[in-house]
């Protein structure tokens, strides 16, 4: 049987401007995977461990972080805040004996580059090898 | 304050396996400042232990609270208000808010979410280190306020030992040798020879080795 990821994008308004080019559109034009649900936030520092923990809660097979990058941030420390929440998860994860790759951290660009449909191809073909989230009852 | 860290999932979650509710009970005491078992951490906590549950096909209901501390008894006569709700509490607190809970509600199970560590001080965001032994007996006037028993890796009374080098620990190098820093910082006052003066043999039954310990105020006891 063939499995569709439910995936969780949380990002910020700056490196995912591609989310609104195009009437909407773009992203779409450009490949980027249907299985991904994207959720703009103002800055990723304002995403914490409950709110990533929160998409597994809710059936995500896989969630994924996309921030400003490290140096470059627009709040300063936010990406690097989300970063660190994102290894904490991973952490959890590992100590639940659950593949610690289904979570993950980008730091791209700001502004309309192909970083950022890349990224999200791949997160689409990394929880396609893993399978359904062990969190699905 | 007291400084703790949350215990491995697979402990808690063997801990809580066989209930089908539990209430996740934050501190906002000591735990809560060292971002181990406020009420964040304990939202984070619940959520982790209903994912690690469905992980092994269990469903847990969990529900969350949180008290101002969880080492008084007044504190404690407000988890009436969850009565009914938990087979089991897990107490984000320290060990002395699992110990209270354990003392005051007999028919409550209780569980500890944390490991109790030390008593310590944030040396800067995100790092706790220890300060404090609790030895019931402090020298802190005589070493220039620096705690040879808590910050020494031997305790020492009258060192330093002369295993460090550079001033670092010859256990750990990540560690400061506290005799030189007592050296050093009595030096700034000039007063190096007080190291000079041999300290007696310690008596440690402050120290817990007499047994548990006791404070009783009788002015403030009624």
């Amino acid at each position: 049987m063939s499995f569709e990821p439910k995936i969780t994008l949380f990002s910020c308004h700056y490196a995912s401007q591609q989310s609104c080019a195009e009437k909407g559109k773009e992203l779409q034009q450009l490949g980027f995977p249907a299985s991904i649900n994207l959720v703009r936030v103002p800055c990723t520092g304002k995403v914490q461990v409950t709110t990533l923990l929160q998409a597994f809660e809710d059936g995500a097979d896989g969630v994924y972080v996309v921030g400003c990058p490290v140096d470059g941030c627009h709040n300063v420390k936010g990406s690097v805040r989300a970063g660190k929440r994102v290894a904490a998860v991973k952490k959890a994860l590992e100590e639940l004996d659950v593949e610690s790759g289904r979570i993950e951290m980008f730091h791209l660009p700001r502004g309309l580059h192909p970083e950022f449909v890349a990224a999200g191809i791949a997160m689409d073909k990394k929880i396609r090898a893993l399978g359904p989230s062990p969190f699905q009852s | 304050m007291i400084v703790a860290e949350r215990k491995p999932m697979a402990e808690i979650i063997g801990m809580v396996k066989d209930c089908s509710k539990v209430l996740v009970l934050a501190c906002r005491g000591c735990v809560t400042v060292c971002s181990a078992g406020g009420e964040r951490e304990a939202a984070a906590l619940a959520a982790l232990i209903r994912l690690g549950m469905k992980k092994e096909g269990k469903t847990i209901q969990v529900i969350e609270g949180s008290l101002v501390r969880q080492c008084d008894k007044e504190y404690i006569d407000a988890i009436d208000q969850w009565d009914g709700q938990y087979d089991a509490i897990v107490s984000t607190a320290c060990g002395v808010g699992v110990n209270f809970i354990a003392n005051l509600r007999k028919e409550t199970m209780v569980y500890p979410a944390l490991n109790t560590t030390f008593f310590g001080g944030s040396a800067e965001q995100g790092i706790w280190t220890e300060q404090c032994a609790g030895c019931g007996n402090c020298v802190l006037h005589l070493t220039g306020g620096l705690c040879p028993v808590a910050r020494c890796a031997k305790s020492l009374m009258n060192g330093p030992c002369g295993g460090s080098v550079g001033g670092r620990c010859e256990i750990n190098k990540d560690t400061e040798c506290i005799w030189q820093s007592i050296h050093d910082r009595l030096g700034s006052f000039g007063k190096q020879s007080q190291m000079e003066t041999i300290a007696p043999i310690r008596d440690w039954s402050t120290a817990g080795h007499g047994g548990p310990r006791k404070t009783v105020r009788d002015d403030l006891t009624l």
